[in-house]
C-alpha cells in the first residue's frame, strides 16, 4: 500500500513539474502556431543558469530569479531575431528550433561541463514528511504547490481577466483583433517569454530530482511533446491533465518494468491517437 | 525544368563519377563518400513523405536504428546469415513501419512530426535501457563482419563502396520510378488538395499508409547498410540528431528534387568530417548549420542554383 500511495506521490509531483514545463510550449504553439523544439534548451539552460546562482549566492531564490530570466532572455532572442523572421512557415521554425537546440546544448557543455549535475535543495525544504510508515520529502510538496498555483495562476490569468480575453482573441481570430488595435506582434513576444520563462521554472524546480545533463534539453522534450500529443494542443486544460497521465505512466512504468519503461509511455500514446489524432481535450 | 536528354546526361555523368571515387580517391575518403550514400537513403526516405506529401519527419531515425538492430540481434540469436538477417531486417522495418503508420498517417502536419519525433525518442530509450538486448549504450559490437559470405568478403573498403554503391543506385531507381508513377502523382495531388483527392474517388488514407511504408522500406534499407558499415548498432541510430540531420539534408540540397537529399548529405558527411578534424564542436557548428539553411538557402542549393540560372538573362528555347 505504501509503495502505491508514495508512487502516486512521487507522479503527482512529476506531473506538476511536467505542467510547469509544457505550459509554455502549449500556449506557445496555440497562439503562435510555432513549435519550439528549443524547448528543452530552456530548461536546460534554467536549470544551469541556477545552478551557478545558487553557488555564487548560496540562495535558492536567487537561482529561481536567474534560471527564469536566463530562459526569459533565451526565448526573447529567439523569437525577436530568428523565428520573426519566418513567421508562418512551419518547416522552417522547427529545423530553426532544432539547430538552436543542438548550438544551446554545445554551448553549455563548455560552460557547465558535460558531467551529470544535481541542484542543491533550499534548505527550508530539506527533510521529510512522515505519516506512518510514509516518508515524502518537503520538497517534492513544495512542486506540487508549484505546479497547482500556477495551473490555477494561468487558468485565471486565461479565462478571468482582459489579458487572458485579448490573448483569447488573438488565437481565435488574429486578423480580426489586429482589426480591433490589439498589438499581436508584441502580443507574441511578450508570450514567448511568459512561455519560455516558465520553462525555465521547470529547469530550477525540476534540477534537484530530474538534475541537468547534457541531453536532459530532448528528454524533457520527449516528455512536453508526449503530454501535448496525450493532452491536445492549444488547451491549457489539456497540458494539465496530459502533464498528469504521462506522469504517472511513467512513474509507475519506472517502478514495474524498468527495461522497457518507454513502453509504458509508448502504448498509450498509440492509443490515445488511434481514437482522437488531435489529444484527447486539443482543437481539431 | 532540364531536357530529357539533359537530365540523361546529368544522370550518367553522376553515376560514372560515383563509380570512379575508389579509383581517385584515398580510402579514407572513399569510406566518407559511402556513408554519405547511406545517410543520403534515409534522407531519400524522408524526403518521399516531405516532398511528395508534405509531410515533415524528425523521426525517421526510428527506421534506421530499427533496422541497423535487427540485423545484429538477427545475427546473434537466430541465424548468422547475411542475406537472412539484411531480409528479417528489411521485413522487420516495414512492419514497424506498418505499425506505426496506423498512427502517424490519420495525422496532419505538425502532429506527423511530433508523433515520429515521439516514436524516435521512445526507440532511442528503448535501445538504451533494454540492456539485456540491445547492449544499452555500448550498442552490439563484434556481432557484424563484412565479410559477409564465403563468396562475398567486402572488408575491403572499395569493395565495400561498391556494394554500397549498387544498393544505393537499385534504390534511387526503385525511388524515381516510384515517384514518377500513377502513384506518385497521386501523393503530390494528395499534398495539393486532399479533399479533392478524396472527391475524384482516391482513397486517400491508404495511398498516405503505403507511402509512409514505402518510406519506412527505404529508411530500412539505409539502416541495414549501415549496420554493415558501422558494425555495431547503438542507440545514435536512433537519435534526433541523425533524423533531423536527415531532414536538413532533404532541405539543404532541395526538397522535392531527385538529387538534393544526395548532395545535402555529401555536403553534410563531408563538411562534419571537416570541423571534426578541427575542434569537438560539431554539433555548434551542425547547429550553425540549421540556422543558416532557414535564414539563407530556405529552398536548398539546387533551388538557389536554379533561380541563379533563370535569373541570367537566357534566350528563350522550346521544348
Amino acid at each position: 500500500m505504501e509503495f502505491w500511495i508514495i508512487q502516486a506521490l512521487n507522479a503527482l509531483s512529476f506531473g506538476m513539474l511536467l505542467f510547469l514545463l509544457c505550459a509554455g510550449l502549449s500556449v506557445i504553439f496555440g497562439l503562435m502556431n510555432i513549435l519550439n523544439l528549443a524547448h528543452g534548451s530552456c530548461y536546460l539552460l534554467g536549470a544551469y543558469a541556477a545552478l551557478s546562482a545558487i553557488h555564487a549566492t548560496g540562495n535558492f531564490l536567487a537561482g529561481i530569479l536567474a534560471g527564469v530570466a536566463t530562459a526569459a532572455v533565451t526565448g526573447f532572442f529567439l523569437q525577436k531575431f530568428l523565428l520573426q523572421r519566418i513567421y508562418g512557415k512551419r518547416l522552417l521554425q522547427v529545423l530553426l528550433t532544432m539547430g538552436c537546440m543542438f548550438i544551446i546544448g554545445d554551448i553549455s557543455i563548455i560552460i557547465w561541463g558535460a558531467d551529470p549535475m544535481t541542484l542543491p535543495k533550499p534548505a527550508f525544504l530539506r527533510g521529510s514528511l512522515m505519516i506512518g510508515s510514509i516518508i515524502f520529502p518537503y520538497y517534492r510538496l513544495f512542486v506540487i504547490g508549484v505546479g497547482l498555483f500556477f495551473g490555477i495562476l494561468l487558468w485565471f490569468l486565461q479565462e478571468k481577466t482582459k489579458w487572458g480575453a485579448i490573448l483569447r482573441a488573438s488565437v481565435d481570430d488574429e486578423k480580426m483583433a489586429r482589426a480591433v488595435g490589439i498589438k499581436v506582434p508584441a502580443l507574441f513576444t511578450v508570450v514567448f517569454i511568459i512561455g519560455t520563462g516558465l520553462t525555465g521554472l521547470s529547469g530550477v524546480l525540476g534540477g534537484p530530482f530530474i538534475g541537468v545533463y547534457p541531453g536532459v534539453d530532448l528528454e524533457v522534450l520527449l516528455f512536453a511533446v508526449v503530454v501535448i500529443i496525450v493532452g491536445g494542443l492549444g488547451s491549457m486544460k489539456g497540458a494539465f491533465l496530459g502533464s498528469l497521465i504521462v506522469a504517472l505512466l511513467d512513474n509507475f512504468g519506472k517502478a514495474l518494468f524498468p527495461e522497457l519503461a518507454m513502453f509504458t509511455i509508448f502504448a498509450p500514446m498509440a492509443i490515445i491517437l488511434a481514437l482522437k489524432p488531435t489529444g484527447l481535450w486539443g482543437k481539431s | 525544368m532540364i531536357g530529357k536528354s539533359r537530365f540523361a546526361a546529368l544522370v550518367f555523368g553522376a553515376v560514372v563519377a560515383l563509380a570512379v571515387v575508389p579509383l581517385v580517391l584515398p580510402e579514407y575518403y572513399v569510406g566518407l563518400v559511402a556513408r554519405a550514400l547511406i545517410l543520403s537513403i534515409l534522407a531519400t526516405s524522408v524526403s518521399l513523405m516531405l516532398g511528395h506529401l508534405g509531410l515533415a519527419s524528425v523521426g525517421h531515425g526510428v527506421f534506421f536504428g530499427i533496422a541497423s538492430y535487427t540485423v545484429a540481434i538477427f545475427t546473434r540469436h537466430i541465424a548468422d546469415s547475411t542475406w537472412l538477417a539484411c531480409l528479417a531486417a528489411l521485413g522487420v522495418t516495414t512492419g514497424a513501419a506498418a505499425v506505426f503508420g496506423l498512427l502517424t498517417t490519420r495525422t496532419k502536419d505538425i502532429f506527423f512530426l511530433m508523433i515520429m519525433l515521439a516514436i524516435c525518442q521512445v526507440f532511442y530509450g528503448i535501445a538504451f535501457s533494454w540492456r539485456s538486448i540491445t547492449g544499452g549504450d555500448d550498442g552490439l559490437p563484434g556481432i557484424l563482419t563484412r565479410h559477409m559470405a564465403p563468396w562475398l568478403n567486402l572488408s575491403d573498403t572499395s569493395a565495400f563502396y561498391f556494394f554500397v554503391l549498387v544498393i544505393f543506385l537499385m534504390t534511387i531507381s526503385g525511388f524515381w520510378v516510384l515517384i514518377n508513377s500513377p502513384f506518385g502523382l497521386a501523393l503530390r495531388g494528395i499534398r495539393d488538395s486532399e479533399s479533392r483527392m478524396r472527391a475524384l474517388g482516391f482513397n486517400v488514407w491508404l495511398y498516405k499508409y503505403l507511402a509512409f511504408m514505402a518510406s519506412g522500406f527505404i529508411g530500412g534499407i539505409s539502416g541495414v547498410l549501415n549496420a554493415y558499415y558501422d558494425l555495431t548498432p547503438n542507440p545514435v541510430n536512433f537519435g534526433v540528431i541523425l533524423s533531423s540531420t536527415a531532414l536538413l539534408m532533404v532541405i539543404l540540397g532541395g526538397p522535392g528534387t531527385l538529387a538534393g537529399p544526395i548532395l545535402g548529405a555529401l555536403v553534410i558527411v563531408f563538411l562534419q568530417d571537416f570541423v571534426s578534424g578541427i575542434t569537438d564542436r560539431w554539433l555548434m557548428v551542425l547547429g550553425t548549420v540549421y540556422v543558416l539553411v532557414v535564414l539563407l538557402l530556405p529552398e536548398g542549393i539546387l533551388g538557389a542554383l536554379n533561380r541563379m540560372l533563370r535569373a541570367r538573362p537566357e534566350p528563350k528555347q522550346e521544348g
